[in-house]
Formats: C-alpha cells, sequence, structure tokens
C-alpha cells in the first residue's frame, strides 16, 4: 500500500507519558513521533514495558499526555480534557482487547448495541454493511448468547463487531490475538485484515507475536519508551 | 436501552440484588409496621371505646387520652351524674396498666356496664360469680392461649377465666370495679365515667352544663374522643412516628450505600468496557442511580408485602396486645423514604464510578 500518499489520520509529534506512583515517577514515553496515514495496518511490537500500551491509551483517550501532541482524526487530543477524550472514543476510535472485554450480562447482540447506544447511533436494525461484517466475522448465528456461552474465538470477534458497528476512524487492538489459540489467532488476524482490504479501516495493533504483526503493512517496534524504526510510513 | 443495561443487570447477579432489595425492604417494614401499629393500637381503642354505647366521657383531669389511666375520680360522682338532666345510664370504670403497660385491665360494674353497652356476648363461659374471676375477650383469650375455666396471671395474681366475651367493648379484660379496687389500692375511685342520654339530640346541653359545674375537667362526646384518639393529636406518638422514618432514612441511606458500592466495585471492569465505548460520566452515573431507583421500588414492594407478613404475626401471636393496622396512605411515604435513601446512597458509589480511571477499571480482576 502507498501510505505516504493518504492524509495521516495520526500525527505524534514529542510524546512524553510520566506515570506517578507514591513519590517515583516512571518515564512510559520519552518522546514519541509517529505518522499514521488513513487506511494503514500498523502492528507495533515490543516487550512489556516498552510504552506501546501507554501510546495506545493515549491514542485512544483513555489517559492524556503529559507532553506532547497527540492529532487523531484532526482533534487535538493531548489538549483536550476528560469529556473531550470520552468524546474521541464515543466517535472516532475503538478498542480491541486482549481479554475481550464485552459486558458478561448482555448478549453480544447488546453488546454490539450497547457500543451503538453510547455513539447515539440507532440500534436496530443494522444496516447491510454491518451485516456483512457480521458474516465476516462468521457471528450471525451467534449474537442471541451471552459471553459466556461463546468460546474465546467466538467472543473476540463479537468484540471487533462491536468496535466496528459503530464505524470508528480508528481501530486499536491490544494483543487482539493473546487468549487465542493458534487456530483462533491466525481466522482473527485473517479478518482484520481482511477488514482493512475492505473497509480501508485503519487499524493499530499491539503485540508481542512476530508472526501477528506480520499482518500489518508496517511493523513499528518499541524500546524504553522510544520508537526504534522510522515514524515515516513506507 | 438504558432500562436494559440496568435491568440486565439486576437480572445478572441475583442474588446480590435480592439482598439490596431485602436489606432495602427492611426500613420499609420497619416504617409500615410500626405506623400500622400506631394505627393499629389507637383504632382497636377507639373501637372499643365506640362499644361501649356511651354518648359523654367524663375522665379525671391530667388523665391519658388513650388508656385513660392517670387520673381517678370519686366513685360517688356516678350517683350525682346520673342525677343530671338527660342522664338515663351512668357508670364509672377503673383502668389499671398490665403487661409493662401495653393493654390494660377494665374494673366495671356489671350490671351498670350490660345497661350502658348492651352487655357482653359470651363465646364461652358466664358473667363474673367469684372475686377472683376475670373476663377476657376473644384476642386476649388467643393471645394468652386460655379458655374459660382456665387460670390467667394478672398483677401477680392468678385468676380465674370465668369468660371469654366478642372483642369491641372497652377493653380486652375486666374485673369487678370493687375488686380492682381493693387490689390497687383506688378503693372508691374511677378513672372515668360513661354516660349515656335519653337522645343524642341533647348532648351538647349536657356537655355545655357539665363543663360549666366541673370546670378544668376533660369532658368531651364520644364523637369528639373519636376525633382525638389519632395520632395527630398525641405529640408523643408522632414524634415517636418521625424517629422512626428518622431511622428508616439513615438505614436505608446505609444498606444502600454499602450496596451500591458493592455494586460498583463488583462491575468496576464493566464500568471501564462502558468507559472505553465512549460512556460518559453523566451515562455511567445514570446507570448507578437508575439501578439505585430499581433496588428502591423493589424494596419499597417488598418491604409492603412484609408489613402484611407482620400483621399476620402480630394478628396470630399478640391481636390484643398489639393490633396492626395497614396504612396505605403510608406506602409512598415509605416508598419515597426507600427510594430517597436509595438515590442518597447511590451518589457516592456513582461518583467513584464516574472518577475511576477507564485503564484501571480495564485491568480490574
Amino acid at each position: 500500500m502507498n501510505s505516504a500518499a493518504a492524509d495521516p489520520i495520526i500525527r505524534v509529534t514529542g510524546l512524553r507519558k510520566i506515570y506517578q506512583t507514591g513519590k517515583v515517577q516512571v518515564e512510559a514515553l520519552r518522546g514519541v513521533d509517529l505518522i499514521v496515514p488513513a487506511g494503514e495496518f500498523l502492528a507495533i511490537v515490543g516487550p512489556s514495558g516498552s510504552g506501546k500500551s501507554t501510546l495506545f491509551h493515549i491514542i485512544g483517550g483513555l489517559t492524556p499526555p503529559s507532553a506532547g501532541k497527540v492529532i487523531v482524526a484532526g482533534r487535538d487530543v493531548s489538549a483536550v480534557g476528560d469529556a473531550g477524550r470520552t468524546e474521541l472514543r464515543r466517535k472516532y476510535v475503538s478498542f480491541v482487547f486482549q481479554k475481550f472485554n464485552l459486558l458478561p450480562n448482555l448478549t453480544a447482540l447488546d453488546n454490539i448495541r450497547t457500543a451503538l447506544f453510547i455513539s447515539g447511533l440507532p440500534t436496530k436494525p443494522f444496516d447491510p454493511a454491518f451485516e456483512s461484517i457480521l458474516d465476516l466475522l462468521g457471528i450471525a448465528n451467534r449474537l442471541n448468547h451471552k459471553p459466556g456461552e461463546l468460546s474465546g474465538g467466538e467472543q473476540q470477534r463479537v468484540a471487533i463487531a462491536r468496535a466496528l458497528a459503530t464505524r470508528p476512524t480508528i481501530l486499536l487492538a491490544d494483543e487482539p490475538t493473546g487468549n487465542l489459540d493458534s487456530r483462533n489467532s491466525l481466522a482473527v488476524l485473517n479478518i482484520l485484515r481482511d477488514l482493512n482490504a475492505r473497509l480501508k479501516q485503519t487499524i493499530l495493533m499491539i503485540t508481542h507475536n512476530a508472526d501477528a504483526a506480520a499482518f500489518g503493512h508496517r511493523i513499528m517496534h518499541m524500546s524504553d519508551g522510544r520508537i526504534l524504526e522510522t515514524p515515516q510510513s513506507d | 436501552m438504558r432500562l436494559k443495561l440496568v435491568w440486565e443487570n439486576i437480572r445478572f447477579r441475583p442474588i446480590r440484588t435480592a439482598l439490596s432489595i431485602l436489606l432495602i425492604a427492611i426500613p420499609v417494614t420497619l416504617i409500615l409496621m410500626l405506623i400500622g401499629l400506631s394505627h393499629g393500637m389507637l383504632d382497636d381503642s377507639a373501637r372499643r371505646a365506640q362499644g361501649i354505647g356511651a354518648d359523654i366521657v367524663f375522665r379525671a383531669p391530667s388523665s391519658s387520652v388513650i388508656s385513660f389511666s392517670g387520673g381517678t375520680l370519686p366513685a360517688n360522682l356516678i350517683a350525682f351524674l346520673a342525677q343530671q338532666p338527660h342522664v338515663v345510664h351512668a357508670t364509672g370504670v377503673l383502668n389499671q396498666p398490665v403487661e409493662g403497660g401495653i393493654d390494660s385491665v377494665a374494673g366495671i360494674d356489671p350490671a351498670a356496664f350490660d345497661r350502658m353497652s348492651g352487655g357482653f356476648t359470651f363465646v364461652e363461659g358466664h358473667t363474673f360469680q367469684k372475686p377472683t374471676d376475670i373476663l377476657l375477650d376473644q384476642y386476649y383469650a388467643t393471645q394468652r392461649h386460655v379458655r374459660a375455666g382456665g387460670t390467667i396471671n394478672i398483677l401477680h395474681r392468678d385468676w380465674n377465666v370465668a369468660g371469654i366475651v366478642e372483642p369491641g367493648k372497652l377493653s380486652h379484660m375486666f374485673l369487678e370495679l370493687p375488686v380492682l379496687q381493693d387490689m390497687i389500692g383506688a378503693t372508691g375511685k374511677v378513672s372515668q365515667i360513661y354516660l349515656k342520654l335519653d337522645s343524642p339530640d341533647n348532648i351538647p346541653a349536657v356537655l355545655e352544663s357539665l363543663k360549666a359545674k366541673f370546670n378544668g375537667y376533660p369532658i368531651y362526646s364520644m364523637k369528639e374522643l373519636m376525633s382525638l384518639i389519632s395520632v395527630n393529636n398525641i405529640p408523643v406518638l408522632r414524634t415517636f412516628i418521625d424517629v422512626i422514618v428518622g431511622i428508616g432514612v439513615v438505614i436505608g441511606f446505609a444498606v444502600v450505600s454499602l450496596s451500591m458500592y458493592m455494586a460498583v466495585l463488583q462491575r468496576t471492569r464493566e464500568i471501564g468496557i462502558l468507559k472505553s465505548l465512549g460512556a460518559s460520566k453523566g451515562f455511567v452515573m445514570g446507570l448507578i442511580l437508575c439501578e439505585a431507583f430499581a433496588l428502591g421500588l423493589g424494596g419499597t414492594i417488598v418491604g409492603i408485602l412484609f408489613s402484611f407478613g407482620t400483621k399476620w404475626i402480630m394478628s396470630v401471636f399478640v391481636p390484643a396486645s398489639l393490633p396492626q393496622a395497614i396504612v396505605p396512605s403510608w406506602w409512598p411515604v415509605a416508598g419515597l423514604v426507600a427510594m430517597g435513601a436509595a438515590l442518597l446512597g447511590a451518589l457516592y458509589p456513582g461518583m467513584l464510578a464516574v472518577r475511576q480511571d477507564p485503564i484501571e477499571a480495564l485491568a480490574y480482576e
């Protein structure tokens, strides 16, 4: 893919994040620069403590940066407060987590509808495009089951469906295959790649697994709060 | 969808939900039971006073409206009052509290009392024959598990239950007037005197005449007396009810607060998920408050049902001493107390929930 031709959907400049734990300060990000063009599938790889999750959380509006500038979908995330970050999560960013994070008391269908409801979108009926996504995910006949009645692979596919239901600008996937066996991992990675190809869905994926990272257009390595590769997309 | 989220959450943890509703129901039941007892005891007292068949009651100064105890009148006043114009019958009654003051035994002149009230209807046994005889109404006989011919200990003395009568006249227990007078050292004294007139039309005139002759004595028509026997006319009872409602609010607040605090803790991760989906602070707080409202409503309904249960228990075990009424006019009040306490109790846990860091919440196990 020629991502350099596309507009950047994420632009991170001089990003720093310092956590205060009691009297101890931990610098999780030490000046990160990153540009992600729209429609890219970017894999971020790094060991535990490298800062990749922190970067992910800041881009997703789950936590504010300590310094630097973060532009996501044209919005300066570093300049907004809690309400602004909430709006970012509601309208522009969706998450897929390692632990699926489905609401356990709701069916798969209601998990999806909850995301739509929070985003202020109609909860029913689903539009044909989303119905086709459900077909692609292979969960159309499992929607009336609660998470506890679904396999790990099915739960993760429901989580992906929930994330995509609101048509986010960016899909952030945090170790999406971390809790899955190899067969389900491959299925989920193929789905993410298909979604990126078909919908031009921008995807940022964090992973420890080099094989999983290979599904992205670009692999970025992080260590000690810094990006080791060039921030420019290829 | 919001209601569905609340409902599914309530449904998903049935034991916690049931316990919360039960805990909220307790103060509701407490309030309704005590209000019911206040009304029930007063209603019972009023019903029994009405059953005497009198038109006017002449009381001793400083006597209590409910029990008529506390003051005494000279018994020779009965004859004087009987000679007043339009007075057909006069009878004196002496009241003595028993059982720690909840109940009282009435000393009566059987012949005069029968003339005024139309007489007792005996379910078992007969009227007084010996000085050791006592008459009980059905409620008290049931409460004490005693039948005619049996023995009952009252005022530290064993009495022979001569008869059991239908309830609704003056008292639950009756002794002959001279017997009770001797026993409590009130020889020649009565607590109040009841007057029966030739016509109810003459009540105002007789009242006016008696009040002129006996300045400072509480003298009422029975109709006035009935209106006086109400919760609002007894300041101590009013205060008692206010205290009970206050306790209900405090218990409800503490219980719901604890329950919702536990609920928020249990749902930390779910709140994190909702936040990751873009749920605002208002949305999360709204869910918590809706849930508290639903639990408060459930607690109110269960509390109302429980109050029927306490009424049944009272009617089985202490029908004479603690008659409980069902007072529907207090249901909305008890409901407001429960739901107000529930919402107040949910505010702090709700604030904790909305302030939760979404990353920490998502990592919560």
